[in-house]
């Protein structure tokens, strides 16, 4: 084999940058590169994602426009005064992008401490543990952002809800990271293989999307079950969601309250995620 | 090959500086009961090749994440290039290159890519990352499996490329911790090669290992650590002196007979009995045979050899390296 390269040069070349200079740089955008290695990586499944982001929508607005819409709209006159498709949307577009909170920071954080152990390789770089965990989140919410979006255009085009809606997309993205990052938390302390996933994915995750007024208002369930939407990041999300997409009637102190609960558990959840990252990638 | 390497080591001796890269003292860490690492302390200067040698679960995988900050110590004060690795991680770590005991690549991406993105983590740009991952790559002879995916890769190529991303920052200091672990022996030859190229350009290595050949390849100088604690200190050769004989005559009576045969041997050098052979220190080895033959004791099989690191190993501890 032959060295085109002159090996003794190889060592140092003079053109790396000073190893002073390469840390003040890792110390401001390292976050960044853990998610910009992240949504690399999410480049192997890009057409199955956008594939489902897109379908998903799709037969949401078949199955609850065509099909159950008609039953309840000349069943009852439609929900909240609106259309049932009108007002099932919005919390469709939410619980989807928070659905899939459950697999984007569970099996793949996971995987980074136990099977390919590549969390472990970014802590040899110049970057810190509380960066990788924070550009989890980051290339994450990118993603959740996208998917809203798409979601979003789908209603747009097909005439569900308005272009001023737009800032659902914001509040869908941020009722998944609010589910996501106490998740991603958890998936970080686990030793074993994670079969705990499918327990979360089944008793936290599907209740609250069927117990959290997604498909009927919450105040329609017995006043001891509404417990579940009131923990629920896709209740507050979907509130928000439908005073944005319809004009909802919900009063300014609890939209802040809505919001607010969902930014304090995306922070909570995130501050978490990353001391347990410094604690596991610096024993 | 090995005689090529010996010289181009010797010329790059000279180039050892006495400015200290790494400062240990009293190093110590403790997991629950266990002291992983007990109180050591040792130098490094720049240009050094400097070995931790020992068992495993002697503590020398500790020893290296604490030096790169990933570890954090007991007790003790750890200085690497002048600042503290728990203080200063991003800056201690900028100027090191960290070759893990097992590959944690990104099998997914191919192996060009790993290059590149693993170079970002140290805040270089494209510009400079792009060209430096194909020099990278034909430094570990991978030009032609760049767009291979990392999973598709033999396990010496991916060694390989493991070292060759711990480089791509342009590091003065590798921390290469069991660098041959795995590879067959001319996988291993090819890495000695390379690392050796390394070291002729002022790189200072800092090697554990296991394997003997490998420390008396690769390192001027080494430690040998045992239960945390280091037992020797020295260049291989005068450890060599120092601990053992010139030769060692190897005996094999069966393994039933090979304990009951230490009185009758004793007079002739130290002994040491191993479960499959007796071996007699001596400086002069076919000496010691002919004196065995001529009390009627007639061996299996006999050799012949010189005395290795492993023998002072043996010596220090009264345990062979790999059980």
């Amino acid at each position: 084999m032959t060295d085109f390269v002159d090996t003794n040069a190889l060592a140092y070349s003079g053109r790396a940058l000073p190893a002073a200079q390469q840390a003040r740089r890792v110390r401001r955008w390292g976050w960044w590169y853990q998610a910009e290695w992240r949504l690399r990586g999410m480049k192997a499944y890009w057409t199955s994602a956008v594939g489902s982001s897109l379908l998903t929508p799709i037969l949401y607005l078949i199955a609850m426009g065509v099909g159950l819409g008609t039953l309840v709209d000349s069943g009852s006159g439609g929900v909240a005064g609106v259309p049932y498709l009108t007002f099932v949307a919005p919390g469709l577009l939410v619980s989807t992008v928070v659905m899939s909170a459950g697999s984007e920071l569970t099996f793949p954080v996971m995987d980074g401490f136990k099977w390919s152990k590549l969390y472990f390789a970014r802590a040899a770089t110049a970057a810190a543990p509380l960066q990788v965990a924070v550009g989890e989140v980051v290339a994450v919410g990118i993603r959740f952002v996208l998917e809203a979006t798409v979601f979003w255009l789908i209603l747009v085009i097909a005439g569900v809800v308005g272009f001023g809606s737009w800032p659902m997309i914001a509040v869908a993205a941020l009722a998944a990271m609010a589910l996501g990052t106490p998740l991603m938390a958890y998936a970080a302390t686990l030793e074993d293989e994670g079969f705990q996933f499918s327990l979360v994915q089944r008793f936290v995750i599907n209740p609250m999307f069927l117990f959290a007024g997604t498909f009927f208002p919450l105040e329609s369930m017995p006043i001891y079950l509404q417990w579940i939407g009131w923990i629920s990041p896709m209740w507050h999300g979907t509130q928000v969601a439908r005073l944005l997409g319809f004009g909802l009637p919900v009063p300014g102190w609890l939209v802040a309250v809505h919001l607010a609960f969902l930014v304090a558990l995306t922070l909570g959840g995130t501050v978490l995620a990353a001391r347990i990252f410094t604690r596991r990638l610096a024993k | 090959m090995r005689g090529l390497s010996r010289s181009a080591l010797s010329v790059a001796v000279d180039k050892v500086s006495r400015v200290p890269v790494i400062e240990a003292r009293d190093l110590t860490k403790v997991y629950g009961e266990l002291r992983a690492v007990d109180a050591i302390s040792f130098e490094v200067a720049s240009g050094e090749s400097f070995g931790l040698l020992g068992p495993n679960g002697a503590g020398k995988s500790t020893t290296m994440r604490m030096i790169g900050g990933t570890s954090l110590r007991t007790s003790g004060t750890l200085l690497v290039n002048g600042l503290d690795p728990e203080v200063n991680g991003p800056e201690v770590r900028a100027n090191l290159g960290v070759v893990p005991q097992t590959d944690n690549l990104d099998g997914e991406l191919r192996a060009r890519e790993n290059l590149v993105m693993y170079g970002r983590y140290f805040g270089l740009p494209y510009s400079y990352l792009n060209p430096k991952a194909d020099e990278l790559l034909a430094f570990a002879q991978l030009t032609e499996k760049a767009g291979e995916k990392v999973d598709n890769l033999s396990g010496g190529m991916k060694r390989r490329l493991t070292i060759a991303r711990a480089l791509v920052n342009e590091p003065r200091v590798l921390l290469l911790d069991e660098p041959t672990t795995g590879l067959d022996p001319q996988a291993r030859h090819i890495l000695w090669d390379r690392l050796f190229r390394l070291k002729e350009q002022g790189v200072t290595l800092i090697v554990t290992t296991h394997f003997m050949d490998e420390a008396e390849q690769l390192c001027d100088r080494l430690i040998v650590i045992d239960h945390g604690r280091i037992v020797a200190e020295g260049s291989p050769p005068t450890l060599i002196r120092q601990y053992a004989t010139r030769e060692v005559l190897e005996l094999r009576f069966g393994s039933e007979r090979n304990g009951t045969l230490v009185d009758q041997l004793r007079d002739l050098g130290r002994l040491e009995v191993l479960p499959d052979r007796v071996l007699l220190y001596t400086d002069d080895g076919e000496a010691a045979l002919a004196a065995v033959h001529h009390r009627g004791l007639v061996p299996v099989t006999s050799l012949v050899r010189r005395s290795s690191l492993e023998d002072v190993f043996l010596r220090l501890t009264g345990r062979s390296l790999i059980d």
